[in-house]
């Protein structure tokens, strides 16, 4: 430090410095800028102090506030469920029939079922809810266990074939052609008289004769379905398994048996009842009509090629 | 800290207060009225009513941020419609280059804010301390009784103009009446308290203290100007082959042939609300107020001597009038091809909205299909397509619409509330005033529908027509892959 000296140009002092004859000025920091430096040295001293910091082996320290993003998040939850708190408390208060009568509780059930559709349904039936061969489209008006809101609530409560619930939608087609049951000449005869129904083959006597012996029990005489059963209509334009012929015959020869989980052991109630909500607002949801009872008659009335048969005026 | 400058040379000059004179004439009071008028309304507006029924607020300019909706006497503004305010800061931008080019820093001298509450705050200075030479003396003082009292007074009259300025902006973003209540009762949002913080601290601080400064030094507009003004621009200029060499009236009686008209007064720069001495040419710190020619002429009156020593006049007029012609008058000099050329496009501008806002549609239709599935197969065969359309009523009461198919053969559409049963080719809505509606529409068309274009046409069914049109598509299955 020993050649300070007053820069003659500049009047400046140097720092004392001589490289080769190359002097620096001692032209210090502002002042300012300086005391922003201290000022964020101050600061990240208390930032230490106070948020978690300095990585150690397993973790990092905590700092007095005992601030994480974990943390944090579950706040922001927890905030957001004591917000919901309200809304779920009054869904489920609610029986399913009558939140038609409030619109806005329905608005809130659609909205939350809407989300929790993408979560749990759309692996199997798409996000937009139209299905694919051998998953039921949601948003038509063809219904294998009923359209209406009450009836979608207690298929996803307790499923369809779920192993192990005896309260599941239950039933069974025998394997026509697999177990022997109908000898191949046969199994084309039904096919056709399936297939006549909808006008794509012709009747004949022979398969008319097979399919009241065997098919009629649960598709009943006319091949429009039973939903008691969960029988579908083979008279309509709806095919779950594809409706070609080999497609039909191979249904016939084999039996479809589609499963869905009964939702109760996953989700909770009011989940559930959103999401009935939800799928009922697809565009295909059928009116509940309080039934005075569940008499077979009345379930046969319940016809199930459309929902207008279930419109109230 | 040490600074770099060489010893004894400063770069940085400290401000020196500025203490302008009272002075009376065409160009002061020219500026008086500008003052009024602006002040008015600026702090007015808010205040006027304007009825447009229950539906909207009476109040006749408001910008509605909570709404988004932007109120002007019978104009209604939404935010897609902003092209509107667009179009009317343009027209600002160009009227500032028309006036540049037609009057000089005409926008500078009389209606820029900053000019205006500086030359408010400098008449508050002249009601409490006095004029100019008071003034002085009262700041080269001690800080006597007399000194604390007055620079209190003062001080808080500026603080009371400051908040007030900023609680007038807040009026334009609420109704004014109850935002007042609100305010005072504690009640209103954070943000507007915030913001009549920050306007009265700018105000204060732009208008009370730093003054000359702003426009010197921090305004970017000088700055600009200067490049759009040449020899054909009017600005304030001391004629000096006038009024040089300076000296006094028996200096002239002396020497007729060297001394200049200039008696060396110092008024134009004593009444100068910049401080500038208008002699040395011009200069940024001259805002044009022409000030310093009402002080001048004055001087030139009582001398006997031709007025116009300080002119507002273009540098080629001056030449003029110095190789011996005629004093020209201002209209010929505003009325060149560039002020002309600003006019035509401002006015295009101007033509251009207005005409878009007699044909507006006050009615609106948007249309958005369901993609995910394109199509329904329906239990009978027919083909289901949903849409969600929006139903916009622009105004501030409710309309009945229709809503019908256009092509589409056989097709008929229902929303949730109907029900599939009572589906028809005509959908009869109301829309609440000032509200977008959207309904789901299902479209169901006969079995063996092809996919097609077809149209929703939306009219009004009051006696004000008006409708809209949005063409989308039908998605069908195709005949072969039917069932898959």
């Amino acid at each position: 430090m020993a050649n300070k000296r007053i820069d003659e140009a500049t009047g400046v002092e140097t720092v004392g410095h001589s490289w080769d004859g190359i002097e620096e000025l001692n032209n210090p920091l502002p002042r300012w800028w300086l005391w922003t430096l201290y000022a964020t040295i101050i600061f990240s001293i208390g930032y230490v102090i106070v948020y978690p910091a300095i990585p150690m082996v397993n973790k990092a320290t905590e700092g007095l506030w005992g601030w994480s993003s974990r943390g944090q998040l579950a706040k922001e939850m927890k905030a957001e469920e004591q917000r919901r708190a309200g809304t779920v408390a009054a869904l489920a208060a609610t029986p399913i029939e009558q939140l038609a009568s409030k619109p806005d509780l329905m608005r809130a059930a659609i909205d939350g079922g809407r989300a929790a559709f993408r979560v749990n349904c759309v692996q199997c039936h798409g996000s937009g809810a139209a299905g694919s061969t051998g998953y039921p489209n949601l948003r038509d008006d063809d219904w294998l266990w009923g359209g209406n809101i009450k009836e979608i609530e207690t298929t996803l409560i307790n499923g369809i074939r779920h192993p192990g619930n005896d309260a599941t939608r239950q039933s069974l087609m025998p394997s026509f052609g697999k177990d022997g049951i109908l000898p191949p000449a046969d199994l084309a005869a039904v096919t056709d008289h399936v297939l006549s129904l909808t006008g794509k083959s012709t009747a004949n006597a022979r398969g008319a004769q097979l399919f009241a012996d065997n098919c009629a029990t649960c598709h009943g005489p006319d091949g429009k379905g039973l939903r008691q059963f969960g029988a579908p209509n083979l008279a309509d334009a709806i095919w779950l398994y594809g409706g070609k012929r080999e497609q039909v015959e191979a249904s016939i020869y084999k039996a479809r048996a589609g499963v869905m989980p009964a939702w109760t052991k996953t989700l909770d109630p009011v989940t559930i009842k959103m999401l009935a909500a939800y799928v009922h607002s697809l565009g295909g949801g059928e009116d509940f009509v309080a039934a005075p009872a569940a008499t077979p008659a009345a379930a046969a009335a319940a016809t199930p090629a459309t929902g207008e048969a279930n419109a109230q005026p | 800290m040490r600074s770099p400058e060489p010893a004894g040379q400063v770069y940085y000059e400290k401000r020196k207060a500025v203490f302008p004179k009272v002075v009376d004439g065409p160009f002061r009071r020219f500026k008086w009225l500008m003052l009024v008028v602006t002040l008015t309304i600026y702090y007015a507006t808010p205040w006027l009513r304007w009825d447009r029924g229950p539906y909207a607020p009476d109040q006749a300019v408001l910008v509605d941020l909570a709404n988004r909706r932007f109120y002007m006497f019978s104009i209604e503004i939404w935010p897609h419609e902003f092209y509107f305010v667009a179009g009317l800061l343009i027209m600002a931008g160009i009227g500032l280059f028309l006036i540049t080019s037609a009057f000089g820093r005409a926008w500078c001298g009389y209606s820029c804010p900053q000019t205006i509450w500086t030359d408010l705050f400098q008449h508050v200075d002249r009601l409490i301390d006095g004029d100019r030479n008071a003034q002085l003396k009262l700041e080269a003082g001690p800080w006597n009784a007399t000194k604390v009292f007055k620079r209190g007074v003062k001080w808080s009259i500026y603080l009371a103009i400051s908040f007030w300025t900023g609680g007038a902006w807040i009026m334009y973003f609420a109704d004014a009446p109850t935002l007042t209540v609100d305010f005072w009762t504690g009640q209103a949002v954070p943000v507007a308290y915030a913001t009549v913080a920050v306007l009265t601290a700018t105000t204060f601080i732009f208008g009370g203290l730093m003054r000359e400064q702003v426009c010197i030094y921090m305004c970017p507009w000088p700055r600009i100007q200067t490049a759009m003004l040449d020899e054909k621009s009017l600005i304030v200029t001391y004629k000096d082959w006038r009024g040089e060499q300076r000296g006094s009236v028996k200096a002239k009686e002396r020497e007729p042939d060297l001394i200049g008209d200039c008696v060396d007064c110092n008024q134009c720069v004593a009444v100068c609300p910049t401080g500038y001495d208008i002699r040395n040419g011009p200069d940024i710190a001259c805002i044009t107020c022409g000030l310093c020619i009402d002080a001048c002429d004055k001087v030139m009156d009582q001398l006997g001597r031709t007025r116009g020593l300080i002119d507002y006049a273009t540098l080629e007029d001056c030449e003029h009038e110095r190789a011996g012609g005629e004093r020209r008058s201002i209209l010929k000099t505003a009325l060149n091809w560039r002020t002309l050329a600003y006019s035509g496009v401002w006015a295009a501008i101007g033509v251009a909205l207005l005409f878009a806002l007699g044909t507006r549609q006050r009615i609106d239709l948007s249309v958005a299909k369901d993609r995910n599935p394109p199509f329904m197969l329906l239990s009978n065969g027919e083909v289901r397509n949903d849409y969600t359309l929006k139903l916009r009523n622009m105004e501030a009461r409710p309309r009945p619409m229709s809503v019908t198919l256009e092509g589409l053969p056989g097709a008929a559409m229902w929303t949730d509330e109907m029900g599939r049963e009572r589906a028809s080719r005509e959908l009869q809505l109301t829309v609440a005033a000032d509200q977008t509606k959207p309904v789901r529409v299902y479209v169901v068309a006969p079995e063996g529908t092809e996919e097609d274009e077809f149209s929703f046409v939306l009219a009004a069914r009051d006696r004000e027509a008006g409708g809209d049109r949005v063409e989308t598509r039908f998605d069908a299955p195709d005949e072969e892959e039917e069932d898959e």
